[in-house]
This record gives C-alpha cells, structure tokens and sequence, in this order.
C-alpha cells in the first residue's frame, strides 16, 4: 500500500516536471544574441588587467614602476619597460631598485600616487602576455598605488597567439577603442 | 494521359509504389522539419532562441545540417565489419517507409489497405532493433557494442507491454486492421479510444518511448555513459539515416497512437487528414517535451518499469478488456 503510494506520488512529480517545462516554454528568452547585442551585467568581470589612470591626467599611468607586480606574477605575464627623467628612452636597462624615490614606500604607502616630480622614471611600456595570464589577482592585490585593475573586456578574441600580447600602455592612452582592442600596437 | 495515370492508381501495385514515394518524399520533409522543431522546442524550455543565425528564426538550419551530413566522407573504422556496419543504418531506414503504408491518413488516404495493417506495422518496427544490434556489433567498438546490448534488452522487454496494450484494443474491435480500429472512433470525441482505453494509452505511449529511444529511456546511446551508443563510430551520412530513422519512427508510433486512441482523422472543420497530421505532431511534440523534462533513467529502473509495473498492468488491462469483450457479447 505504501509502495503504491509512493508510485503515484512518482507519477505526479512526472506531471508536475512536464508543467514546469510546458510553463518555461512560453516565457520569453534570457538569452542574448551576442553580435547584435552584448550583457550589461560585467560588474563583477574579471577580465585581463588594466592599467587605472592617474586622477589628474587620464593619459598618464598611475603606476610608479616600482616592479612589484612583476615580480609577484607566478606566470611571469608582466614587463615593463621605463627610462629615468631627462634619459633617453630605452637608453639603459637601469636597475629598478635604484630608481626607487625615498618618498615612496612601497609597498603599502598609503595606495596613493605619490606627485609626479617624485618619479624619476617614465614608463615605456607596460605588457601583459594574456595567454600566460590565470588571472590569479596578486598584480592587483601587491599593487602599492592600486595602479592596476582589472578590465570588464570580456569580448577579447583573437586568432593568433600575438593577439593576446597586449599593450597596456596603448590601451589606456586610447581608450576610445580600448573595448575593442584585439590587436596590439607595435612597439615604441 | 490522366486516364492512363488514374488506371495505373487504381491498380495495386500502382497505389502501393505510388504510396511508397509518397511515404519517402515526407520522410525527408518530416526530417527536416522535426530537426528544427526538436532544437526550437529545446531551445524555448530553456529560454533561449535555438537555431536562429542560419536563415529567417533559423529556418534554413536544417538544411545546413543536412548538406553537412550528407558532404562528409564515408569513414568506415579499422576493424569493422564492412558489411554489417554499412547494413546497420539502411535496415534501420528502409522498413520504417513500409510501416507508413497502412496508416490511415483518412479512409480513402491510406498507402495499402491491408486487414493485418497493425501486425505489419509491429513486425516491421521490430527489424529497427536489429539495425542498431548490428551496428553495435559492425563497430568494432566497445561503447557501440554496450549500446546494442541496450538496445536488444530494451526493445525485447518493451514489445511486451506495447504489444498487450495494442492487443487490448484489437479485441475491442475485433481487428488489426488500422482503418478499422479508427473508424467506429469518429462519432465524436467520448468515442475515442483513449476514454476508453485509457490505461492502454498510458502504457503504449510510454512503451514507444521506448520503443523509440527516446530520452528518458535513450539508453542505447546515452551520450554521457557510452559516447553515442550504438552510433559511437558513425558520422557523415550514416548517422544521418539513423538520425532520420529515429525521426520517423516518432512519428510512426504517433500515427499508430492517433489511429488506435485518438480517434484517427476525426475532427470538426478540417479535412480528416489534417486533423490526424495534427494529432500526430502533437503527440511528437510530447515526445520532445518529454526528452526535455525528464532526466535518464537508470538501466535497472527501465527494466524495472517495464517488467514490474508495465506488463502486470498489461496484462491487467488485457484480462479486464477480453471478459468484458465476452461478457458484453
């Protein structure tokens, strides 16, 4: 008597799926059609890293070049490249360390830029070899001025290996395609 | 010209090779059609559009599909039986075009008027679970041999309550001519057979389930435990006509349902045969709705259900309807 309880209880969780899926087909899609149209909930969006601009100028990096993030990245996706105020650029691979302001104390100083006449560096170029990338957060995390974040780029395609090779530099001094940008540009 | 084409109907064989070209031409149409049925029915429970970038809404998808289907290269893989491998998928087409003929589409629409229609329709049926048997064992391949096994036990135990459920309304009527079964159920929609029987509806619906692999019981190629079954090893073409057998075999044990339960062509307005084209689609979309909603079973609950629910109350049903038959007489 049980059993048959039970079996009838079975049969009408049966119809009680069927209704559900018969109510699902009439209620409109929550999909979109991604070329014609894109989401609008990329909030919390961990794309690729990029590089947050300084508060005055939205051309210049906020970054003080103090090489933390390449040095914590366990992939080894991060380089940078700066020559010293009044140097050519690219003139010579100084050592970093030596580079170093005293004002800046890195690296926990109070994750504000410090004035610019404080850096004696300018950066050349900041690149992010994305397909070596896990996204593990510690560039974010270890940054002293909070001068990377990441991006909500969640459109990035790309058909070789070299698309992934990106300039982070360039993407924020262009900003009007930076959503778009597959492609980098070549080296200064 | 038209004398000549109208003597040539009227003879039998004529009726019948006529009827039988009929049959594939609607064949590849209804393929083509509950393709893209299938994937939009899909698509809408899960609340997202299907197929809808090749042509309007994705109209022309199915026929992306099959121009792709029918474009790839003949792969036979190393160690199969050439033969039985290459059999497997035509044994399982070919007799599906012959249980069309006795389907009474209205009383005059009917391929070949035979008074053993519903026998023939079984017996041909039953030649699908050899197709996929041999498929299984022409492989050479260890997932499609498991799936024919699944095939085989499943299809044996499931003819049983198909059978019994079928047998029920055959002793009703007194035939096991289709036309027969569906005629005395056209006064009227209390006279359908599904009030009457209702039971044996349940039952022969759930045995073409069945019958057909359709999810919940496709187990003969559950993809998740077995790749694709017994058509692991086939592409190209080859899957294509067991994609296009599966098909027509839906829709065969649906007109079989229509004609035996559901009234055949009766209904109000429309012409008789658009009526039972309707209730037939009808029934196919259950199906689809059915693959979408239900989870796998488990092979031993399949076995199960058959054997420990289905033919007990088969049987049942059987009994009641035989004493009834006799006593009512």
């Amino acid at each position: 008597m049980k059993r048959l309880f039970q079996t009838l209880k079975g049969l009408w969780s049966l119809i009680v799926g069927l209704k559900i899926t018969g109510v699902e087909l009439f209620k409109p899609w929550i999909t979109v059609h991604y070329p014609r149209q894109e989401v609008d909930n990329l909030a919390g969006y961990r794309g690729h890293i990029e590089l947050m601009p300084a508060t005055d100028d939205p051309l210049t990096p906020r970054c003080i070049m103090c090489w933390k993030c390449v040095e914590i990245c366990p992939s080894r996706c991060i380089s940078l490249r700066m020559h010293a105020t009044g140097e050519e650029p690219g003139a010579a691979a100084a050592d970093p360390g030596l580079l170093l302001a005293p004002e800046v104390k890195s690296p926990y100083s109070a994750h504000l830029a410090p004035p610019p006449d404080k850096i004696e560096r300018v950066l050349d170029s900041y690149r992010l070899n994305y397909s070596l990338c896990s996204l593990c957060g510690l560039c974010v995390q270890s940054c002293p001025v909070d001068a990377i974040r990441f991006s909500r780029n969640s459109y990035l395609v790309g058909t070789t290996r070299q698309n992934f090779d990106l300039d982070l530099l360039a993407r924020l001094r262009n900003p009007v395609d930076a959503s778009q940008r597959h492609n980098n540009r070549p080296q200064a | 010209m038209i004398a000549e084409l109208t003597a040539l109907l009227s003879h039998p064989l004529g009726q019948m090779i006529a009827a039988l070209a009929a049959v594939m031409a609607f064949l590849a149409v209804n393929g083509l059609v509950l393709l893209y049925a299938e994937r939009k029915v899909a698509g809408f429970i899960q609340r997202r559009p299907g197929p809808y970038e090749v042509g309007p809404h994705g109209l022309l998808q199915p026929f992306a599909d099959a121009g792709k289907l029918i474009s790839k290269q003949l792969v036979t893989p190393m160690g199969a039986d050439r033969l039985l491998f290459w059999l497997a998928p035509l044994l399982s087409l070919a007799p599906v075009v012959v249980c069309f003929l006795p389907i009474p589409f209205s009383p005059v629409l009917t391929g070949m008027n035979i008074n053993l229609g519903l026998l023939l329709i079984l017996a041909f049926s039953g030649l699908n679970t050899l197709a996929l048997c041999l498929a299984g064992w022409g492989s050479n391949n260890k997932y499609s041999l498991l799936g024919a096994a699944r095939a085989v036990a499943q299809s044996v135990a499931y003819e049983i309550p198909l059978l019994l459920a079928v047998l029920a309304v055959a002793f009703q009527v007194g035939s096991l001519d289709l036309s027969a079964i569906a005629a005395p159920q056209t006064k009227g929609l209390l006279s359908w057979n599904v009030f009457v029987q209702p039971l044996a509806f349940v039952i022969f619906f759930i045995s073409a389930v069945a019958e057909t692999n359709r999810a919940p019981f496709d187990l003969p190629e559950a993809e998740s435990e077995l790749t694709a079954g017994f058509h692991t090893e086939y592409s190209g073409m080859g899957f294509g006509i067991f994609f296009l057998a599966e098909y027509s075999y839906m829709v065969v044990v649906c007109a079989v349902a229509t004609a035996l339960f559901l009234g055949g062509w009766d209904g109000p307005v429309f012409p008789g045969p658009w009526w039972f084209l309707g209730k037939v689609f009808a029934l196919v979309f259950a199906l689809m709705w059915f693959r979408w909603t239900f989870p796998r079973v488990r092979f031993d609950q399949l076995l199960n259900v058959c054997w420990k629910w289905l033919i007990p109350l088969g049987l049942a049903n059987l009994a009641a309807t035989a004493f009834l038959v006799k006593w009512v007489r």
